[in-house]
């Protein structure tokens, strides 16, 4: 028996983001969970079939409506997924056919299409097979392709791996939507044209190709945990997705050292968000911060990441570094316990592997706590002519902490002013002129 | 979101009969699933109330009660804490999960975690004043 499947023309082209974007009813939302489950595994499965990105993505819409126009009558299905991956398929086998493909590609996909999958629900499906895994990993080499922007691998991944919708990413970057629907549409536009090769690479190829994914994570946890626009200064949700995708992507990489690290130094950070936001919305500086309200349970598990990324690697990659220095403000019950020469010798390895500007400001913050201000204001005075720096509001304020403490007022409010025309998050503008305007007290957010 | 995922007791589990062999394999898989979906952040199985204790409040006063419990369908036998993007997703998730009590009529319940964001307003400049006071007042015993 043929699997129901939509026509091709008309309400199957719908989107995702019509149907489910305005999530009304009860069965609309449970499809809509059952897509966050089931989505990436499903799109994974297609591309290594048919080898075509935006094919395999239509093809995974599709299904989606398939369900949406199924399911409220017919129930959720006993094996959703199977469910999804049969309708998939079979939308599958009539496009190939309409391309006249099919006599090439039959016998991958023809064998089991017709197998029945809708009405079966074989408990190996829910088995994490090494091929889910292998699927996976290829889907985000893909979305985090160094040939797309830093911005189009954040929207694809989210999208396709993540499962979110574009009207959500959207929400989560303060864009309209779409700004992120093109986005995505030429994401993959690009893909096709770079004819980017499905085949998921090995060793010393795969490491080569995994900076570009945890970027992506990593980016996409900043702008949660440090949101570069708009009113709030934290979107937890986005650092939730981050991590989610991180952890993924640690048990499909689980011999990697950086992965562990990356997930460590997420869940450290993340572990810090209650305290670090006052009733108001504003922040809360990491030595200001009731670390009562640290969440424990994230600082267990970072830890737990940071050692298992501690004992594969030697030397440290970076994400490891900041998750040791992460793990340093996790361990110190109170700012005064912190071990901050251990910070500078961190900040120190770091510096080194990554030549970063940024770093070397975090470093000077460092050793102004391990050794005293003017120690701090003579590395930031050095990285004042720095280009990158120039427009970057924490040298001004990292800047201006060094001044006051040092006593020297004015100058450190002149700093904080500064510092408040160039932050764009206006609860950071806030804080920053309030210091300008009375007492300085000193933070880090190291 | 946050959520903890709680399995409730049935007689056999608070007579201690420890799950087959074939139910800690579907469950070590559902466990690895929830896993490699970033999904899972902690869970753990709970002996039975025979073990327990509980600590009762009347009018000030304290009294400790040794286990059993008498009303078993009330009582855990495990837990889990998800991290997922709604509560319909953790029921999705549940409907995944192996019958954790084959053999008897048992109950997953699901209750979502407070966040930051459910007190928003609640969270008043008194209460904040509150929970510096308690600070204050833990910072003092500590140094006594």
């Amino acid at each position: 028996m043929r699997v129901y499947a939509p026509r091709r023309n008309g309400s199957a082209n719908r989107n995702a983001k019509q149907v489910i974007g305005v999530e009304e009813t009860a069965i609309e939302r449970t499809i809509a969970a059952v897509w966050r489950i089931e989505s990436a595994r499903l799109l994974g499965g297609l591309v290594r079939m048919v080898r075509d990105m935006r094919l395999a993505e239509d093809l995974a819409q599709d299904a989606l409506v398939a369900a949406l126009e199924r399911w409220p009558e017919a129930g959720i299905p006993e094996n959703p997924g199977a469910w999804l991956m049969a309708a998939a398929k079979n939308r599958a086998i009539d496009e190939l056919r309409r391309r006249q493909l099919l006599e090439r590609k039959h016998e991958v996909i023809g064998a089991d299409a017709s197998a029945g999958l809708l009405h079966e629900a074989p408990e190996s499906e829910m088995a994490f097979d090494e091929d889910v895994g292998d699927d996976l990993l290829r889907l985000v080499l893909i979305t985090c392709h160094p040939v797309l922007s830093a911005e189009a691998r954040v929207a694809l991944t989210l999208r396709l791996l993540g499962g979110l919708t574009t009207d959500e990413i959207a929400r989560a970057f303060l864009v309209p939507e779409p700004t992120i629907a093109q986005r995505i549409v030429r994401a993959k536009r690009t893909l096709a044209e770079a004819r980017v090769p499905f085949e998921v690479p090995r060793g010393a190829d795969l490491s080569a190709r995994l900076p570009s994914v945890f970027e992506v994570v990593y980016l996409i946890f900043n702008e949660g945990y440090t949101a570069t626009r708009g009113d709030k200064w934290m979107r937890a949700e986005l650092c939730e997705d981050a991590m989610r995708l991180g952890r993924i992507l640690a048990g499909l990489l689980p011999g990697e050292a950086e992965v562990h690290g990356l997930v460590a130094l997420m869940e450290l950070h993340a572990s810090r968000m209650h305290a670090r936001l006052g009733p108001g919305g504003e922040p809360v500086l990491l030595l200001d911060q009731d670390r009562s309200r640290w969440d424990q349970l994230l600082i267990r598990r970072g830890l737990a990441a940071f050692a298992r990324a501690e004992s594969l690697a030697r030397p440290l990659g970076s994400y490891t570094i900041q998750a040791a220095i992460a793990a340093c403000h996790a361990r110190a019950r109170s700012g005064n316990e912190t071990d901050w020469h251990r910070i500078v010798a961190l900040y120190d390895a770091l510096a080194e592997l990554t030549q970063s500007p940024v770093v070397e400001l975090n470093r000077a913050v460092a050793v102004s706590m391990a050794s005293g201000p003017a120690a701090g204001l003579e590395l930031v005075d050095a990285l004042l002519e720095e280009p990158a720096l120039s427009t970057y509001h924490l040298l001004p304020s990292v800047r201006g902490d060094l001044l006051w403490r040092l006593g020297r007022l004015d100058e450190a409010r002149t700093e904080f002013e500064r510092a408040a025309s160039l932050a764009q998050n206006s609860q950071e503008r806030e804080l920053l002129l309030a210091r300008a305007g009375k007492r300085g007290a000193w933070s880090t957010d190291a | 979101m946050r959520v903890m995922v709680i399995v409730k007791a049935t007689k056999n589990s608070e007579a201690g009969e420890m799950p087959s062999e074939k139910l800690l394999t579907a469950m070590g898989k559902f466990n690895e699933e929830l896993v490699k979906a970033g999904v899972m952040l902690a869970g753990d199985g709970l002996h039975p109330s025979s073990k327990g204790k509980r600590v009762q409040f009347s009018g000030g006063k304290k009294r400790v009660v040794d286990g059993p419990f008498a009303e078993t369908k009330e009582l855990i036998a495990g837990y889990w804490i998800w991290q997922v993007k709604s509560i319909e997703e953790a029921v999705e998730w549940v409907r995944r999960c192996p019958d954790p009590m084959p053999g008897e009529e048992s109950e997953i319940e699901i209750r979502p975690v407070f966040e930051a964001e459910d007190f928003g307003k609640e969270l008043t400049p008194e209460l904040r004043a509150q929970d510096a006071r308690i600070r204050a007042e833990t910072e003092r015993q500590r140094k006594s």
